[in-house]
C-alpha cells in the first residue's frame, strides 16, 4: 500500500485487503495464515463471563499520556476489572475517516497494541470501515471484551453500606486536564499528563487482599464525583469524602484553579474508587500502595444514612456542602 | 512544594480556620445581628464551595451582591451578539461563561446551534492575535467585566490602535464596582451594615475609591478570595463592630495596595470614559458603564454593525433582580429550583459560574 493516507476506496474491494494485510493485521497480530473466517471461535474457561464494550470519540487522538488507541484498550479492561473480571478477549472496531494520515493509523495501531500486550488480553476479532472525509473527526474506534469474573467476587454499584470506607486509588483529574491543555484550551503549558492506564493487575492485588469489596468503578467522566453520585444512589447511601484527604497533584490542582473546575469532576482514565467495609480499609490501601499504579491510593471518606445529597465534602474550613455531577458539556470528546 | 504553593498552603490551614471561627464566634456575642453584603460573584462562589455560612453564628448573615459581571450584562447585549454571530464573516469572541446566558430571546449557545460563529476566549489578547492571522474575519469580542477585566481589554485596543487592526471590535458592557456601591448604599430597601469588598476589583482601584462607604457608616474588608482571606475579611468586619469602629480595612495587602495599580488606571482612563448605565435586573446607575474616547470609536461595535441594543425586560418571574440588589436570597425566588435550574436556566443568576442563584442551587441547598 503506497498511500500517507486513508482514501475512501480503502473502505473495500482490493484496496481494503491491502489495507488490512499491510498495516492492520500486522500490527495488531491478528493472524490470517488459515481460512478467513466471519467470527471467532474459542472455548471460554469455566465460571462467569463479564462482556462490555465502549466507543472512543476522543479530540485529539493523541495526547500527553496515550492515544485513542491505548484509550481504547484501557477503557474496556477497566470495566470488565471493574466486575472482578480479568480480561480474556477483545474486539476492535474502527471507523477510518478518509484523509487520516496512515503514520497516525500505525501509531495508534501500535499503541492499542502494546496496551493490549500489557495487560494480558487476547486481540480476537476485528473490524475496519472508512468513511467520506469529515463523517468522523480521523477515526472512532469501538473495543468490547469478555473476562473472565472471579469466583466468589460479587462487585456492585448497589453494595455499599452505611460504615464503608471510599477509597480512591491515585492521584485525580490528570486525564481532562491533559485533554484540555492538548486542545490549547488552557493558555499555557501544562505539565499534567493523562493518568490512562490498565487497572486490571491494580484490581486483582485488591481483590486478592480484600474479596470483601463491595464495588469498585473507574472513574471516567464526571470523575470520582460522577461515580460516588452513583453508587450513593445505587446503595441508597450519602457519602462524605474530605476534601483535604483526596490526592491531586500540584499542576492538576493549578489548572483546575485557573479553569474554575474541581479536581472531583474530571475525567480520569486509570482511576477507580472503591468501597469496602471499614474494616479492610487499612489493608486495601497498604495492598495498592505497594504498586506502583496504586502508590497515591488513600481513604477520602465514609458511607453514611442517605440524606438529601449523595455526594457531600467536607471542606478545608470544617464546613459541608453537596458535589453534584458535573454538567455535561465542561468537557465534551474526553474519552 | 513550591514556595508559591506551600505560602498559599496557609491560607487553607485548618487550624487557623478554627481559630479564626472561634473568634468571629466570641466577638459576634458582643455585637446586634449584622447583615455582610459580599458583593463579588467569586465570593459568593467560594463561601458556597467552603460550606461556610453554616459555620457562622446565626447573627451573622452574608447577603450575595451585584458582583457577577455576566449577571448584570444586560440580556439585550446577548441577543445582540447572538444575531450578530450569523452574520457573514462575524465571529462574536466571548469568555466562555457567557455562552449559555439567556439573554432577552436567546443565548450565545443557541446561535451556535443555528451555525453562529461565536469562539470561547480566556482573553481579549487571543482577540488581536485571531485578527492578525485572519484579515478577512471580522472579530467582534464582548467585552464584559468589572474593574479586574477592564485593564486588559484596554490594553488589547491600545494594541489594536497600534497595529491599525481593522477587523477587530469592542462590544461594551463593562461595569464599574463603585458607582454600583453608590446606588447599593443609597436603596432604602437594602438593609446592609458592612461590605466584603472584590478582592481583585481593589487590586486594580485601589482603597479611595471606597470612602463613600466610610462616610456612610458602613464598616468594610477588601477580602481576597482563600478560605483564610474569606475568613479574614468576616474577622476584620466583625471585630470593627464589636469595637464600634468605621472604616476600610484592607485584609487582601498581598494584592492591593493603596493607591491600586496606577498603571492600569492610567490605561483604563486612556481608552474609556464613565457613562450612565444599566444593569440587568437593577436598572440604569449614575457613571456605572464605560464608552470609547475619540480615539478609539473605531473599534466599536455598536457603531460599526448599526447595533440597536434594545431595553431589557427580565423573564416573568424571574426574581435575578431582587438577589442581585441584595433583597432576597435565591431560594425566595419563586422559581428556584422549579422552573429554573442550571440545566434549564430562566435568569442569568442561575448559569453564570459567579451567579449568586447557581451558587445557591450548588452549595446552599440542605
Amino acid at each position: 500500500m503506497s498511500n500517507s493516507a486513508i482514501s475512501i476506496s480503502h473502505g473495500s474491494g482490493k484496496e481494503l485487503l491491502a489495507l488490512l494485510n499491510e498495516i492492520i493485521h500486522p500490527i495488531l497480530t491478528l493472524s490470517h495464515s488459515g481460512p478467513h473466517e466471519d467470527a471467532a471461535v474459542f472455548l471460554p474457561p469455566p465460571g462467569r463471563l463479564g462482556f462490555t464494550t465502549d466507543a472512543f470519540v476522543v479530540n485529539p487522538l493523541e495526547f500527553p499520556g496515550g492515544d485513542i488507541g491505548k484509550l481504547a484498550v484501557c477503557g474496556t479492561v477497566n470495566d470488565l476489572a471493574c466486575m472482578g473480571a480479568m480480561p480474556l478477549q477483545l474486539a476492535v472496531a474502527l471507523v477510518l475517516e478518509e484523509g487520516l494520515k496512515v503514520d497516525v493509523l500505525k501509531r495508534i495501531l501500535t499503541s492499542l497494541r502494546n496496551a493490549a500486550d500489557a495487560c494480558g488480553i487476547t486481540i480476537g476479532c476485528g473490524d475496519t470501515k472508512v468513511v467520506e472525509r469529515g463523517r468522523a473527526d480521523g477515526i472512532y474506534i469501538t473495543t468490547s471484551g469478555i473476562g473472565t469474573v472471579r469466583d466468589g467476587i460479587n462487585l456492585s454499584s448497589g453494595n455499599a453500606a452505611v460504615g464503608d470506607s471510599v477509597i480512591v486509588s491515585g492521584d485525580i483529574g490528570r486525564h481532562g486536564v491533559a485533554i484540555m491543555a492538548s486542545r490549547g484550551n488552557l493558555g499555557f503549558t501544562s505539565q499534567v499528563v493523562s493518568d490512562c492506564a490498565a487497572l486490571n493487575n491494580l484490581i486483582d492485588a485488591l481483590l486478592d487482599a480484600v474479596p470483601e469489596t463491595k464495588t469498585i468503578r473507574d472513574a471516567t467522566r464526571g470523575g470520582v464525583a460522577a461515580v460516588l453520585n452513583e453508587i450513593g444512589l445505587d446503595s441508597g447511601v450519602t457519602f462524605k469524602v474530605r476534601n483535604c484527604d483526596i490526592p491531586v497533584a500540584d499542576a492538576t490542582q493549578g489548572a483546575c484553579d485557573y479553569l474554575g473546575m474541581e479536581p472531583i469532576q474530571v475525567a480520569n482514565e486509570g482511576r477507580f474508587v472503591a468501597v469496602v467495609p471499614e474494616s479492610k480499609a487499612a489493608l486495601a490501601v497498604k495492598t495498592l500502595n505497594n504498586l506502583e499504579l496504586g502508590k497515591e491510593a488513600r481513604i477520602i471518606g465514609t458511607a453514611h444514612q442517605a440524606g438529601r445529597f449523595p455526594l457531600l465534602m467536607e471542606t478545608d474550613i470544617g464546613g459541608t456542602r453537596p458535589v453534584e455531577v458535573p454538567p455535561g458539556q465542561l468537557l465534551p470528546r474526553i474519552c | 512544594m513550591g514556595k508559591i504553593k506551600m505560602a498559599l498552603k496557609r491560607f487553607s490551614d485548618p487550624k487557623l480556620a478554627e481559630a479564626l471561627l472561634t473568634d468571629i464566634a466570641k466577638k459576634s456575642r458582643q455585637i446586634d445581628p449584622i447583615r455582610i453584603m459580599e458583593v463579588c460573584g467569586t465570593h459568593t462562589m467560594e463561601i458556597g464551595r467552603l460550606g461556610l455560612r453554616p459555620l457562622l453564628p446565626g447573627n451573622i448573615q452574608l447577603i450575595s451582591g451585584p458582583g457577577c459581571p455576566v449577571c448584570v450584562t444586560p440580556g439585550a447585549i446577548i441577543d445582540t451578539a447572538a444575531q450578530l454571530a450569523l452574520q457573514p464573516n462575524v465571529t462574536i469572541l466571548t469568555f466562555g461563561d457567557m455562552i449559555r446566558v439567556p439573554g432577552g430571546q436567546t443565548s450565545l449557545q443557541k446561535s451556535m446551534a443555528g451555525g453562529g460563529r461565536v469562539r470561547i476566549v480566556t482573553s481579549p489578547l487571543q482577540g488581536n492575535a485571531l485578527a492578525e492571522k485572519n484579515p478577512a474575519m471580522r472579530y467582534v469580542f464582548i467585552a464584559v467585566g468589572f474593574e479586574t477585566t477592564i485593564p486588559v481589554v484596554a490594553r488589547s485596543l491600545t494594541i489594536a490602535l497600534e497595529k491599525g487592526q481593522d477587523n477587530l471590535f469592542f462590544i461594551l458592557a463593562h461595569r464599574l464596582v463603585p458607582p454600583v456601591l453608590d446606588a447599593l448604599i443609597a436603596d432604602p430597601e437594602l438593609k446592609v451594615h458592612a461590605f466584603m469588598l472584590p478582592g481583585h476589583v481593589s487590586a486594580v482601584i485601589g482603597e479611595k475609591a471606597y470612602q463613600p462607604l466610610i462616610d456612610a457608616g458602613l464598616p468594610s474588608a477588601i477580602t481576597g478570595f482563600e478560605p483564610l482571606d474569606i475568613l479574614l475579611g468576616i474577622h476584620a468586619i466583625v471585630d470593627m463592630k464589636a469595637r464600634g469602629e468605621t472604616a476600610l480595612k484592607n485584609m487582601y495587602p498581598r494584592a492591593v495596595k493603596p493607591d491600586g495599580n496606577p498603571m492600569a488606571l492610567a490605561l483604563i482612563g486612556a481608552v474609556f470614559e464613565p457613562i450612565d448605565a444599566a444593569l440587568r435586573g437593577i436598572g440604569v446607575i449614575s457613571s456605572a458603564g464605560l464608552k470609547f474616547r475619540n480615539a478609539f470609536s473605531a473599534f466599536d461595535a455598536a457603531t460599526t454593525f448599526g447595533l440597536d441594543i434594545a431595553q431589557d425586560k427580565m423573564p416573568v418571574g424571574c426574581s435575578c433582580g431582587s438577589v442581585l440588589r441584595g433583597l432576597i436570597t435565591p431560594d425566595r425566588c419563586p422559581l428556584f429550583d422549579k422552573q429554573c435550574s442550571p440545566e434549564t436556566p430562566v435568569g442569568p443568576c442561575m448559569v453564570s459560574s459567579e451567579g449568586s442563584c447557581a451558587a445557591y442551587y450548588r452549595f446552599e441547598r440542605r
